[in-house]
């Protein structure tokens, strides 16, 4: 056992070297003379349960400074990053935004992923009038309707239903018509938001509710969930949830032998690669909602070049390898920003917003265009059905035909094989 | 220390602060120093109960949450203002540690401590079902437009927190220098002695768990207008019950001074941690600061203190 | 509507659920039912073990089970050194600071989360084995494989444990260790040595479960924090000190939340085990096969 005074010897010396080291990284950031760079700061989800997703975005972003400041910077000056991880906590993000907005002192601020990380710093954008990208959040400006917020989720004026409107609208024109439907989610912010506007669709459709309940994000197994399911014989199965939930019920849905005529939802998780892979042949059939994939409607300027420029660096950092499903948003995110200070010459926030208003932005997953209230002006979610996927490789997602769109008209890409079980086979 | 220094004390802190607002206008120093004096309050509570009894609060969770919703209920229901949401969280979480207290009497240190834990699970998955206070989705709370006094909302939290920190100091101060921090103190060594001699042990437990719960309420109470947005997670968030553990016993449970000592050293490190470092290494240095201070000083902070002070006179 | 097919598949699944809990929980019970030491940083080796299993997996396709039990004396090494810290640090002052263990070992499920994080990063990982995905049905009840491997491991390791803690010197040595050490040092046996022996075994049945819990669900490196309520209420609600009370808390616990799920609402699953566990602990402290 160690002698007490070699105890304390050695634990202030330690203890010293540390806060020496924290005040060093605290005050030793002293920047490079030259063009004074143009600062944008935001907190993203670098640790916790959204960081799969917060560090590929970080990713994407950071490719479009390097892209931007290529072709000289914005308004001739280089673009820096200023972030911090939020932790996917939601208590740490006022600190951070007032950090990066008292101290820092950034000119443009953007969001964090995720509606719960986004909420927070709301009132302090509004409190300071600044224009605020919103990334992939659900509802954050329905109870402020603030005008310099805008949201680069194509989700449109009603976000919770664009999740189930397709879906909906795809099992109405099937004949005969589907009639019950079983609806099923996590207890957790985007799963409820979503069923929430799944209800009211549902009943404008006529369908009749046998199932209707929610699990929590950590249940195990989902087996007796899907049973009970299976028990209600519902001809939809409608399913709202994260990556973990989304895989346990895709297994669970096999191994009980669960086959509705109509089986997805909103399922977050199912693109990512990590679960394409793994779950495989599993998600034929699936029905699941997707802002971005690689079919050939869906081939806007600039997307596959910054996907090849995504992908190597992808692998090295140890986050989404495909990057189908957040990271051209967040590229698309920065780009509209961007646009937009290059449109006005300007930093100011009131004319940023305006513009933001005006303009239809030209980006990498397409025509962006903001209604009123910061949503997009059109809800641009596509439907899609998993097809053809054979084994567990990866290089077969690159290509058109896993992910196929069936709905809307606009994007569509392929047709629905209904009823699910066809397209199991 | 004498009880009429640290009163004076109390007073130059208190002051202080408000001349802090009024000369600092950078606000992030009162979003991160609330946080930090939040911590001041949930140790000070914790210890009440875990250091003074030995009783040890894994669901500070919990009662934290209890203040949070609380608070959230009293808004969205009548509007109340902050006073009125800090004394009825206080009274509900209050009233919560005097149920989990009348519930596990019989219970050794340990059950009591499992109870505690799996009260905040079965609390939390009720407030995920509770529509009206958000549920799973949470809820936006609007802040007042106006803040009482100060320039901007922030800085009105601020200084609420810092008089919740410097009262619930004061409570445990005044515990420990009465019959009744005798009397836990009698518990906590060996609560059978303490029974044959005459100690009301279960009156004291009861005490301990109500006071304890009370005070994490009330620092939970001006979280939905310090954050402005609540929901079942952040408010039952894991890192309330480590960090009111944590801060303790690294800095001294014996007495009021060791929560404090604690809650500002690793309060003010992780808050420094999420600006500077930021990224998974954060987690790396709570971990290393927690093992390295409990392996190194085992009586905290204060204990280490005391030792040296001891030779040093010797 | 309550239906025998429904109900008898419910109680199945919530007792393959059951085996599966008991072998996360065993490591808990030797250590906090036996030893009095609160490891809350189990779970985290319980990761740890379903990540080790996974690169075996992935890299060289070995079955995750295998791997688990090939891990296991790595483990067990592991949980030497940190059984070592923590005694030097705490046991051997003669005083059981239990909330200076408890933040000790908190700051072991911090570094090892990290240490995960930093090298497999925070994507949701998965295994491949054969028998995953598919199902047998015995009648009306079907029994996923994801799910019934587990189970049985859970029932193995439990009995192996069982039977060891009752049968061996060592194992008799482990149970008599908490109770009257001086006895045990009279016997020629060191207390020391032989609550590290405990500990390490503790750990190594993390590798195991750490295996058998990727087989079942995605994991990434903070969902341990899922399970240390789960492995505490089910070491409590069985009884401290005894292997056969963890394995039925944990089974009853399965079912509880199997039931729940089937026949009133999933989100209810958890506040219904943990009720159960409050209720236990009111009307009989020591649990259902505990001791005191």
């Amino acid at each position: 056992m160690m002698q007490p005074w070699r105890r304390w010897t050695i634990s202030w010396p330690v203890a010293l070297v540390l806060a020496v080291t924290l005040a060093l990284s605290v005050g030793g950031s002293a920047m490079a003379q030259g063009a004074k760079p143009i600062k944008i700061g935001l907190g993203m989800a670098l640790t916790g349960g959204l960081a799969a997703n917060g560090k590929a975005a970080l990713l994407a972003m950071q490719i479009w400074k390097d892209d931007v400041n290529k072709k000289g910077g914005l308004l001739g000056r280089p673009v820096e990053f200023v972030y911090y991880d939020d932790q996917t906590n939601p208590a740490t993000v006022p600190g951070i935004y007032t950090k990066l907005l008292d101290v820092d002192k950034v000119d443009l601020v953007v969001s964090g992923y995720g509606t719960n990380l986004i909420a927070p710093a709301m009132p302090l954008v509004i409190e300071r009038k600044l224009t605020f990208m919103g990334l992939f959040g659900l509802a954050n400006n329905d109870k402020y309707k603030y005008a310099r917020y805008f949201q680069i989720s194509p989700n449109g004026p009603n976000a919770a239903a664009a999740f189930s409107d397709g879906f909906f609208e795809l099992a109405s024109r099937q004949n005969p018509k589907p009639k019950t439907i079983a609806l099923v989610g996590a207890d957790a912010e985007f799963p409820h938001n979503a069923l929430t506007a799944a209800r009211e669709t549902v009943k404008k459709y006529g369908l009749q509710v046998v199932y209707d309940k929610t699990y929590p994000p950590d249940t195990v197994d989902y087996t007796p969930i899907v049973r009970a399911i299976k028990a209600t014989n519902p001809d939809i199965v409608f399913v709202c949830s994260y990556p973990p939930d989304s895989a346990g019920m895709v297994l669970a849905a096999n191994e009980v032998g669960l086959e509705p005529k109509m089986f997805g939802g909103g399922m977050v998780g199912l693109h990512f690669t990590a679960l394409l892979t793994k779950l495989g042949p599993k998600l034929n059939g699936i029905v699941d909602y997707a802002f971005w994939v690689p079919e050939p409607t869906m081939k806007f300027p600039g997307i596959e070049a910054f996907l090849q420029k995504y992908q190597p660096e992808a692998g090295k950092a140890g986050v989404d390898p495909l990057g189908f499903y957040l990271p051209p948003w967040a590229y698309a995110m920065m780009q509209v920003l961007g646009d937009a200070v290059e449109g006005t010459k300007s930093l100011d926030q009131g004319k940023l917003a305006d513009y933001m208003h005006a303009k239809e932005f030209d980006t990498i997953v397409g025509k962006v265009k903001f209604g009123p209230d910061g949503e997009w002006a059109k809800a641009r979610t596509v439907t899609i059905q998993f097809q053809n996927i054979k084994g567990t490789d990866m290089e077969q997602f690159r290509q058109p035909g896993k992910q196929v769109v069936v709905y809307p008209e606009e994007f569509k890409s392929g047709n629905l094989i209904y009823p699910y079980s066809a397209a199991r086979k | 220390m004498k009880g009429r220094w640290l009163l004076v004390l109390a007073l130059v802190l208190l002051v202080g602060a408000f001349v802090l607002t009024r000369l600092v206008d950078n606000r992030y120093v009162y979003f991160a120093a609330y946080v930090v004096l939040q911590y001041v309050v949930l140790a000070t509570a914790w210890n009440i109960l875990g250091g003074y009894t030995g009783y040890v609060n894994f669901g500070t969770g919990a009662f934290f949450a209890m203040g949070v919703y609380t608070s959230v209920f009293l808004i969205q229901s009548v509007g109340a203002p902050l006073p009125v949401q800090i004394v009825a969280g206080g009274v509900v979480a209050g009233l919560l540690g005097l149920g989990i207290g009348y519930l596990t009497l019989r219970l050794r240190g340990t059950f009591f401590s499992i109870a505690t834990l799996a009260l905040a699970v079965v609390l939390q998955t009720m407030i995920i079902n509770w529509e009206y206070v958000g549920g799973a989705k949470g809820i936006n709370i609007i802040r007042p437009a106006q803040a009482p006094f100060f320039s901007n909302y922030v800085e009105f939290l601020f200084m609420v927190m810092s008089l919740l920190a410097i009262g619930s100091v004061a409570v445990a101060w005044l515990i420990e220098h009465s019959r009744i921090g005798r009397g836990f103190a009698a518990i906590r060594d060996n609560e059978e002695a303490a029974e044959c001699t005459g100690v009301p042990t279960l009156r004291l437990k009861l005490l301990a768990t109500t006071v304890s719960g009370c005070l994490m309420g009330v620092a939970g109470a001006p979280f939905p207008y310090y954050l402005s947005f609540v929901d079942p997670v952040s408010a039952f968030n894991l890192s309330y019950a480590l960090n009111s553990l944590a801060m303790p016993v690294v800095g001294g449970t014996t007495t009021w001074l060791g929560p404090v000592i604690g809650a500002i050293l690793l309060g003010t490190t992780q808050q420094l941690a999420t600006v500077t470092i930021s990224s998974e290494l954060n987690i790396l240095i709570v971990g290393v600061i927690l093992v390295f201070f409990v392996v190194l000083a085992p009586e905290g902070i204060v204990g280490l203190v005391r030792r040296l002070a001891r030779r040093a006179d010797a | 509507m309550i239906s025998l097919d429904l109900l008898l598949n419910a109680v199945v699944a919530g007792v393959l659920l059951g085996g599966f809990y008991a072998a996360v929980s065993l490591g808990i019970s030797v250590t906090f039912g036996l030893l009095d030491v609160v490891n809350i940083a189990h779970p985290v080796f319980v990761i740890l073990g379903a990540y080790t299993a996974f690169t075996l997996n992935s890299a060289y396709a070995v079955d995750p089970l295998l791997a688990g039990v090939v891990f296991a004396p790595v483990f067990f090494l592991l949980g030497v050194v940190v059984y070592r810290i923590y005694y030097t640090s705490f046991e051997s002052k003669g005083e059981s600071s239990q909330a200076g263990g408890l933040v000790f070992f908190f700051g072991i499920l911090f570094i090892v989360e990290v240490a995960l994080i930093l090298k497999f990063g925070v994507d949701y990982r998965m295994i491949e084995a054969s028998y995953v995905g598919e199902s047998i049905h015995l009648g009306p009840i079907g029994i996923a494989f994801r799910l019934l491997v587990p189970c049985v491991a859970g029932l193995l390791m439990t009995l192996l444990l069982y039977v060891f803690l009752g049968k061996t010197f060592y194992g008799r040595a482990i149970r008599g260790v908490a109770q009257d050490s001086l006895a045990l040092r009279l016997m020629g046996a060191d207390p020391v040595k032989i609550k590290t022996l405990a500990f390490g075994i503790s750990i190594a049945t993390a590798s195991v479960a750490g295996a058998l819990l990727i087989m079942i669900s995605p994991v990434e490196p903070s969902i341990g924090r899922a399970y240390i309520g789960r492995a505490f209420a089910i070491t409590v609600l069985g009884g401290l000190g005894s292997i056969g009370g963890t394995l039925a808390a944990a089974m009853i616990l399965g079912v509880a939340e199997s039931l729940t799920s089937t026949f009133s609402g999933p989100s209810w699953a958890l506040a219904v085990s943990f009720g159960i566990l409050l209720l236990v602990l009111a009307v009989r402290p020591a649990g259902l096969f505990g001791r005191r």
